[in-house]
């Protein structure tokens, strides 16, 4: 299965010139004071993080190198870093980053039919972009919302408790570009047992 | 049942407030001066004399693990908090967090004392983005309130918290992996001795300790070692949050007491199996990790980490995942199996080759493409891959097989003999 953050190739077309935003600037020197000042390696995560979300969503090569000078590190470590880790895309990705989760437990409630939802709403495969590269659709493992099961990452954001209809529904709101409700899509406070909530 | 007055956890679904002045009202922050001023001893002390064991799977005794760090090493004192919480079944730490992140702070500072520590990190998973606001807004509240920071909490103790998030990666949930992360690194386990309390992050003596440990911890001192003692059974007390995930009416986590019946906990918390308890195929009573069982062990079976290791199976992260009788069980296994080939780190041979010839062995068997002897060549495997690795995804990924032939084995015969029959 495809994925661009599990892709370990580094995409071939060279970028223009990347430079810290201000505004990510001022991040990182709050970053990195969080280490020690001999270990501000230790800030390569939260920085490649800020790198992808500057970058559209993906790291190129000059962001990493970006990346490697802030930190003083070797290019090859960062690039390591970047590969090892499923969230730093090495390719472009639509403006929607769909991820739903397929392992067991959402598996059980139904994450099969959110996959094949998915394909059809946005017209492509699992691991590709739609041609109008407003979403990428990926299959991921565990995200950590088992009791909300099933569930998908759009971006930050976590949509729970779906079903076939409520997940067409929210990818058709994103393609026309209307908002959408985060968290649980039933109305249920986060993981609480009752299923019957005041409206 | 947990009686309301002995949770722990009292805003764990959020319908509270879950910042600085929600959480004062539910007593958190409220005496953290005196409970430091027991001393380092005491409190080390008091949480064994609770029996509090590790939440995070393992089940290590909390107040031994505290007790490991060196009194005058002359190195920083480092407390970890793993909050990389991504065995599938479970999604407890993730309600702390966002909904009570002021507990797990409380707890970070009584726990950092008490190893002689200044300074904590939390390393909360990556994709875990809003609970790792709600958790920095927390932190800058105390901050904002002087309850950590220089001096937190008046006690003339320094105590720094860091919030780290990390970028997915399953492995970095094994705490020396987490250290290597953490220090900017891939998160590949290291090889121990040396432990982290003698030469964890950064070379210094570090704690790797589970959210969930961590924010009991206050509440043991407040009440007292015995009042957690007396919950649940000797060697396994306290309450726990389950996680109870699958084929439920109303899949929920929930605190309950330490050895509740699994049957119990299913009908009376999450409404039961799906089509009736008669329904029930298997429950995987731990996270992933963990050996499924059959529901005639379910039938008695109790929730605590002794009971659950006679039946071969373990507590692990208390997540449940309830099967019932509409599920392909060699598919919902080889989905685990999927996952653990995903998520090895690739250093050991065993685990690296292994899961994934394991899990393309599981895809054969979901449509009884295999012969029959290749039941004993997996199980051979599991055996070969258990143990010889690093760290513990090797086991890990072996256990829910061998799980799986231990009490399903005749299905898999079944699905062989049709298969070729068919082919025939």
């Amino acid at each position: 299965m495809h994925h661009p953050g599990t892709n370990n190739r580094v995409y071939k077309k060279i970028n223009d010139n990347f430079e810290w935003s201000s505004e990510n600037f001022k991040k990182i020197s709050e970053i990195i004071k969080k280490y020690p000042s001999n270990r501000i390696q230790s800030a390569v995560i939260p920085l490649l993080d800020l790198a992808q979300r500057q970058n559209n969503g993906w790291l190129s090569k000059n962001s990493m190198e970006k990346v490697a000078e802030t930190l003083s590190m070797s290019y090859i470590r960062v690039l390591e870093v970047a590969t090892f880790y499923s969230m730093f895309n090495l390719e472009p990705i639509g403006k929607n980053f769909v991820q739903i989760c397929r392992t067991t437990p959402c598996w059980l409630r139904g994450s099969d039919k959110l996959s094949k939802v998915a394909q059809e709403v946005c017209e492509t495969n699992i691991g590709g972009t739609s041609d109008d590269e407003i979403f990428t659709v990926v299959e991921v493992e565990c995200l950590g919302a088992c009791c909300n099961a099933p569930m998908v990452q759009i971006n930050d954001d976590y949509y729970e408790d779906l079903d076939e209809d409520s997940f067409k529904k929210i990818l058709q709101d994103l393609k026309d570009n209307k908002s959408i409700k985060v968290g649980s899509q039933i109305g249920r406070k986060s993981s609480q047992p009752e299923r019957k909530f005041d409206a | 049942m947990l009686k309301e007055k002995d949770k722990i956890f009292k805003n764990l679904y959020g319908f509270e407030d879950w910042k600085l002045e929600g959480a004062k009202k539910r007593g958190i922050w409220s005496n953290t001066k005196e409970l430091i001023k027991m001393g380092s001893d005491k409190i080390v002390e008091e949480i064994k004399n609770s029996q509090l064991r590790g939440r995070g799977g393992a089940g290590f005794p909390a107040g031994l693990k505290w007790s490991f760090m060196p009194k005058d090493s002359g190195k920083d004192h480092y407390l970890v908090v793993n909050a990389d919480e991504s065995e599938p079944g479970t999604c407890k730490d993730r309600e702390i967090m966002r909904n009570d992140p002021h507990l797990l702070l409380e707890g970070c500072f009584v726990a950092g004392f008490a190893m002689h520590a200044h300074t904590c990190y939390i390393y909360i998973r990556g994709e875990y983005y809003s609970e790792s606001s709600n958790l920095q807004k927390a932190i800058d509240e105390a901050y904002a309130n002087n309850l950590i920071g220089k001096n937190a909490c008046g006690t003339g103790w320094d105590f720094d918290i860091y919030l780290h998030r990390g970028a997915g990666a399953y492995i970095c949930g094994e705490e020396t992996a987490l250290l290597e992360s953490l220090e900017g690194k891939k998160g590949q386990p290291r090889l121990k001795p040396p432990f982290p309390a003698g030469a964890g992050l950064y070379g210094c003596p570090t704690t790797v300790t589970n959210v969930e440990t961590i924010a009991v911890s206050p509440t043991i001192l407040r009440r007292g070692s015995k009042w957690f003692a007396n919950l649940g059974s000797a060697n396994n007390t306290g309450t726990k949050i389950f996680s109870i995930s699958g084929h439920v009416n109303n899949p929920c986590n929930v605190e309950e007491e330490m050895g509740i019946p699994l049957k119990d906990l299913i009908e009376k918390h999450a409404g039961g199996v799906i089509g009736g308890w008669e329904n029930l195929l298997a429950v995987i009573p731990g996270g992933a990790s963990v050996p499924l069982l059959p529901k005639s062990i379910c039938d008695t079976v109790k929730m605590d980490f002794d009971s659950l290791k006679e039946v071969q199976s373990g507590l692990g992260t208390a997540a449940v995942i309830v099967m019932n009788k509409s599920t392909d069980i060699v598919e919902a296994i080889a989905r685990l199996s999927h996952f653990y080939k995903h998520e090895s780190c690739g250093q050991c041979t065993p685990c690296r080759e292994g899961t994934g010839w394991m899990y393309r062995m599981m895809e054969k068997m979901i449509h009884g493409n295999v012969k029959h002897e290749d039941i004993d060549k997996i199980l051979d495997v599991t055996k070969q891959i258990e143990g010889h690795t690093i760290c513990a995804l090797g086991d890990a990924a072996a256990w829910p097989i061998q799980g799986l032939f231990r009490h399903f084995r005749p299905e898999i015969e079944k699905r062989i003999q049709e298969r070729n029959r068919r082919v025939a």
